[in-house]
């Protein structure tokens, strides 16, 4: 559906955003992800055609950025970053000009997106005077009122109120069925809530790319077991650990009663009908044993280098 | 195909073309009407007209029923509004950022700038209309020449749209709208202003004067529409709209 091959954007010195690639297929919701300024909004600026990139191709369905940005623009429909939409104008009027613009049949279609928007109740009111999470509500309407088959969304939860942004977060699952998404964020539980895949930016560069459940199992092969167990003491459990074959670490933890530890291991194999035996084979109890899943957070800050690990 | 099939088709490629041009105009005069902008611009514009039209020179006075006075004073006064009007038309969207949306519907940034342009111009031929009833107040009086009167109207929808086009000019340049204003007077005067120029230069380069819009409007407004006349609005127009188009496509 989308295709971005090696696309560069320059500021004067800084360079927003260097040698991307990567594609998009068709009924996907990918996330992008990265910290404040690695380069997402100029990516989704690039993909909508309001910037031109520096070197690099873009084609999205069966248009290329630079030849037919007009035709880009008809099947996209886009809510750039805090919904920039007319303060002067009231909703209905707005929503009428987008359609006149993208040549839609109006009175109808404008009644079916409000009401899948939510907005049906502030149509009569300035946008200048709505809150944040109607004024998002607009913006999404407004992307979505010519039923576009790629919906691009900056940031679309920044500013919300929890419940408005599990209400915009269904909204886009729900759409997404359908549809091909993208949405950039800086918000990890959002993108782990979302999408079924995630593309990792930092500092303009592709950091990750992978399914989101992919991510979370974690890719270089090292796992988190969590074993509690009674009738032990820690230096014993710790000894009989480290014997296993792929331990690398063992650290203690602190849990009321019992006695805890995290074994961290590498390698392909599964420890844990290893470490099932030699806990039985001491007769001692095991409570508890779970491998650890990588949250998205640890993942983003291995690969962002914003956090020691 | 006959001559009357080509021109329903080329009205027909023109109706086409002009569609989005056409609700970006509307929605840009409704935004003029929204805000008290457009009241106070109107109402301001009355005023000083009224007060030149009947007093400078007074019109009792002179005793001759024609609309000379208002076509005189106009190109001078339009330097002021014009730039009052069109100053918002860029500078405040990309001000507000409403520009990425706009420029993210399926429309090239030429036909923005036209939709503008044409709002700019129908608004000022708003402000301007009332001045009809000064010619309703003459006809009471006297009888003008009707050449003058509608050579005149003409001229001035032709000066209000080469004084919007560098309006609109100025706007895209800036994201400050009190930059776009002071750009738009500048530019407006310096029209004007090289035309008056020939009393003080050297004979040799009066040519100079035929650069000035007043000279233009001049000769329209005593009713002789000629085609050169025509042409110069025209092209700083045509000019305006296609650096405005690229200044825009250069800020991707």
């Amino acid at each position: 559906m989308i295709t971005v091959q090696g696309i560069t954007k320059k500021f004067g010195e800084i360079t927003a955003v260097n040698n991307i690639t990567f594609s998009i297929r068709e009924g996907e919701i990918t996330g992008l992800l990265g910290p404040n300024g690695a380069g997402k909004t100029t990516t989704l600026r690039m993909l909508t055609c309001f910037l031109r990139p520096d070197s690099g191709t873009i084609t999205v369905g069966r248009y290329s950025v630079e030849d037919d940005p007009v035709g880009v623009r008809r099947i996209i429909g886009y809510l750039p970053e805090s919904a920039p939409v007319y303060g002067d104008m009231i909703v209905y009027d707005y929503l009428r000009f987008i359609a006149e613009i993208r040549s839609i049949e109006y009175p109808r279609r404008i009644g079916e997106i409000s009401d899948l928007c939510g907005i049906d109740e502030v149509m009569h009111m300035d946008i200048g005077q709505l809150s944040k999470g109607y004024r998002q509500r607009v913006g999404l309407a407004q992307a979505l009122i010519h039923d576009p088959d790629i919906l691009v969304l900056d940031e679309p939860t920044t500013g919300l109120d929890p419940n408005q942004i599990i209400e915009i977060r269904n909204l886009i699952k729900e759409i997404g069925k359908r549809k091909t998404v993208i949405l950039s964020t800086h918000i990890l539980p959002e993108v782990e809530a979302t999408c079924d895949r995630v593309i990792i930016i930092d500092r303009g560069s592709i950091v990750a790319d992978d399914r989101t459940a992919h991510l979370q199992a974690g890719s270089g092969g090292t796992k988190r077991v969590i074993v509690k167990v009674s009738g032990a003491v820690y230096p014993d459990l710790s000894e009989e650990l480290r014997k296993l074959a792929g331990v690398v670490e063992v650290e203690e933890l602190h849990e009321g009663g019992l006695v805890a530890a995290r074994v961290i291991a590498d390698g392909d194999g599964d420890i844990r009908p290893d470490l099932f035996k030699a806990v039985s084979g001491r007769n001692w109890v095991l409570y508890e044993m779970f491998q650890e899943q990588r949250s998205l957070e640890r993942v983003f800050r291995e690969l962002t280098g914003g956090g020691v690990e | 195909m006959s001559f009357r099939d080509r021109v329903q088709q080329a009205g027909g490629g023109i109706r086409e073309y002009l569609h989005e041009p056409a609700a970006i105009m509307k929605k840009e005069l409704m935004t003029y009407f929204y805000t008290p902008i457009a009241y106070i611009v109107i109402m301001v514009f009355l005023i000083v007209m009224g007060i030149l039209f009947f007093y400078f020179p007074n019109f009792f006075y002179v005793n001759q029923a024609e609309m000379r006075v208002f076509f005189e004073w106009l190109p001078a006064i339009l330097i002021f509004f014009v730039p009052a009007v069109t100053m918002r038309l860029f500078a405040e969207e990309i001000h507000t950022g409403t520009i990425e949306s706009l420029m993210t519907l399926p429309v090239t940034t030429s036909k923005v700038v036209i939709g503008k342009f044409l709002a700019a111009v129908l608004f000022l031929i708003i402000m301007m209309s009332p001045s009809l009833v000064y010619l309703a107040s003459i006809l009471f009086v006297g009888s003008p020449d009707p050449g003058p009167v509608i050579g005149g109207y003409i001229g001035s929808i032709l000066l209000a749209g080469c004084y919007a086009s560098l309006g609109v000019l100025s706007s895209s340049i800036s994201r400050n709208q009190v930059v776009a204003f002071i750009l738009g007077l500048l530019f407006c005067g310096f029209l004007w202003i090289i035309g008056k120029l020939v009393w003080f230069v050297p004979t040799k380069i009066v040519f100079l004067e035929y650069l000035g819009t007043d000279y233009h409007f001049r000769n329209i407004s005593k009713g002789i529409i000629d085609s050169r006349d025509i042409i110069y609005f025209l092209s700083i127009i045509v000019i305006s709209i296609l650096v405005t188009t690229k200044i825009l496509d250069d800020r991707r």
